[in-house]
């Protein structure tokens, strides 16, 4: 089976990050950056996958010149080639024109089953596999705690806030999925030394059939207007217990909506 | 002049460091305290290929070269000492004798699972009676029939006693040589052999997550073919065994070192005396700049040993510094880190109070200091 995870490279998490004065997109160039987290459970998720049912597993990114370190991260998993859309007309592109873009290089890509990562640490939009599969006419199924591909049956475990749903699709499909699935593997140093020299392809805009103005910031369907940093936290609410401290803490919780 | 690594072995250091962070980091305090050998540990520094990272394919290895396994020894130590010597020993002195030494049958049986692993192998030369003195060992091996016959004690011998022990290769006298020294020998004892006993694990000051132990043999019989490399050739082969070995240990202090760094760093900034973080004082700013400088350069000595062995140039004396170095700014970076943090650095909750504890034997093992300094002046004439 042929599966592609999609990979994207984000300012890291971790770090403080912010937007850029000039353009108010995320400022990339201030912060550290690595694979969006969940996207390596992606890939573990397709190489379980591919190392059970037999196959290969492509990486598509979409992102600057600078994605090839998140890239050859990502290959030295195992996965056995990658596919890179870079453009400078790409910059500042919205969900929707990013689903464009990805939707254009799957069409030159085969395969089975598309994985990605159930949301991005940068963007958080979620809608991605939605938009790709309904551009591509495909089937999505998002927010996997598990994945059993049978034959092109593909069943699901969804994971959702009260516990999890059990969904069904027919392949080609795609999948996306949070940290709870697996846990993924360290890359060892055969691997390391591997992924350079493994395939990775090169598409423009021009190479997908897609029209400069049909992306970027200047045809983004949302624009940041503006933008401040977060408030500092407030003092929490303190409650001393004189004989009704429980009443107090229900009474709390309850007017947060907790309980 | 480059003192670069490349690409890969940057790679190499961002994952190990990412696995000591997530991985070891969390839970090796609990260990140290519970004098536990963290097999879960292990185990997934198997998977990464860790214990494989300097031998070739063909035996299950990684197949890069010692500066791998030494910037993955450095990348541990940063976070704990337990588990790097556990890797330092399973590699330089467990699997390292059988791969240069041993035969193509002994290579086959042992290193593909010693290279995941799943198996640990040690190397059994200090005896109770003899360590710098390594010449004087009073274990013997006879040969009888198709059979050696090993009699003898070792002591604080890394890697010996754990559940996935399979073998240790001991130093033994087979004979006197026609010059009427000792005729020294190696020779592999499969854990297990009836008559080879390991005791308890030992009451240690630091190191309290791995495993050493004193072994006994009392007729422990193996297989002709169990000698490994050439009879007679046992103690020129642990010297180079040896040689090979400090420049593991020198990376493993430059780790520690750096590892007192990040974690004076640390709580410099957070810890607040006199109305400010005490980082923004000069005695604790000049403390903390004097361990850099230390760890920095210690990983210097290393890198030049570790260059010049791959390069097939002499690196005795380089070894031998980097050694003497690393482990002795490793005991100095331990004690200022602690004196960082005041009475908590005095609590083993945090990570100094272990690096202050791990750093001693850094000076002891693998050649003591003083051993060190006379292998440096023999080297220059004197």
């Amino acid at each position: 089976m042929k599966i592609v995870v999609l990979v994207k490279q984000v300012p890291d998490s971790g770090e403080e990050r912010t937007l850029r004065a000039d353009d108010k997109t995320v400022d990339r160039d201030a912060a550290t950056k690595r694979m969006n987290e969940l996207d390596e459970h992606a890939i573990e998720e397709a190489l379980k996958l591919a190392e059970a049912n037999g196959g290969e597993v492509t990486l598509l990114t979409m992102g600057p010149g600078d994605a090839t370190d998140t890239i050859r991260k990502a290959l030295s998993m195992g996965p056995d080639k990658a596919v890179h859309v870079s453009d400078d007309a790409l910059h500042g592109s919205c969900a929707i024109a990013t689903s464009k873009v990805l939707a254009a290089a799957l069409g030159k890509l085969e395969w089975d089953l598309v994985l990605c990562g159930a949301e991005s640490t940068d963007g958080g939009v979620q809608a991605l596999p939605h938009m790709l599969a309904e551009r591509l006419g495909v089937g999505a199924v998002t927010g996997a705690r598990k994945v059993t591909v049978e034959g092109a049956t593909v069943t699901v475990e969804r994971q959702t806030d009260e516990g999890y749903e059990v969904l069904q699709t027919e392949g080609p499909a795609i999948v996306s999925v949070w940290d709870t699935i697996n846990e993924p593997r360290y890359p060892s140093f055969k691997l390391i030394m591997a992924a350079k020299k493994k395939p990775v392809e090169s598409f423009a805009l021009a190479d997908l059939g897609v029209s400069a103005d049909e992306v970027g910031l200047a045809n983004a369907t949302s624009q940041v207007l503006e933008f401040a940093p977060k408030p500092p936290r407030q003092a929490g609410v303190k409650i001393t217990d004189e004989g009704e401290g429980g009443a107090k803490l229900v009474e709390y919780l309850a007017s947060e909506k907790f309980v | 002049m480059d003192f670069k690594l490349s690409e890969e072995h940057e790679a190499l250091r961002q994952t190990v460091r990412e696995f000591a962070r997530d991985v070891v980091a969390p839970v090796i305090g609990d260990y140290y305290e519970r004098r536990e050998f963290p097999y879960d540990i292990v185990r997934q520094m198997g998977q990464m290929g860790l214990f494989g990272l300097p031998f070739p394919e063909e035996y299950g290895g990684m197949g890069g070269d010692y500066f791998a396994l030494c910037v993955a020894l450095e990348e541990l130590a940063r976070v704990d000492s337990s588990v790097a010597i556990t890797l330092e020993a399973g590699v330089s002195l467990g699997a390292m004798p059988i791969y240069r030494f041993g035969s193509e049958e002994q290579k086959k049986t042992y290193l593909p699972e010693l290279c995941r692993g799943e198996k640990l192998a040690a190397f059994g030369l200090t005896e109770p009676g003899s360590g710098s003195d390594a010449g004087a060992i009073t274990t013997t091996a006879r040969l009888e029939g198709d059979e050696w016959v090993i009699n003898g004690s070792k002591a604080f011998i890394t890697n010996s006693g754990t559940d996935i022990t399979t073998a240790v290769t001991v130093t033994a006298v087979t004979g006197v040589k026609p010059d009427g020294r000792k005729e020294i020998s190696a020779i592999l004892a499969p854990s297990g052999t009836p008559g080879f006993s390991v005791a308890k694990e030992y009451s240690k000051v630091g190191w309290l997550a791995s495993d050493t132990r004193e072994l006994s043999f009392d007729n422990v019989r193996v297989p002709a073919s169990n000698l490994v490399g050439e009879r007679g050739r046992g103690y020129a082969q642990f010297l180079q065994i040896l040689d090979e070995g400090r420049i593991a240990i020198a990376a493993l202090a430059a780790g520690l070192a750096q590892g007192c760094v990040d974690e004076s760093v640390k709580y410099a900034r957070e810890r607040h005396a006199f109305g400010q973080p005490i980082g923004n004082y000069q005695a604790i700013q000049f403390k903390i700049a004097d361990m850099e400088t230390r760890a920095h350069t210690a990983r210097l000595a290393y890198y030049d040993a570790a260059a010049r062995m791959l390069a097939g140039e002499p690196f005795k004396r380089q070894a031998a510094i980097a050694k003497l170095h690393a482990s002795e700014i490793a005991v100095t970076n331990a004690r200022e880190a602690t004196q960082v943090h005041g009475g908590y650095g005095f609590m083993n909750e945090f990570p100094v109070a272990r690096f202050w504890r791990d750093s001693k034997i850094l000076e002891i093992g693998e050649g003591t200091s003083e051993v060190q300094r006379m292998l440096i002046a023999r080297d220059l004439g004197l």
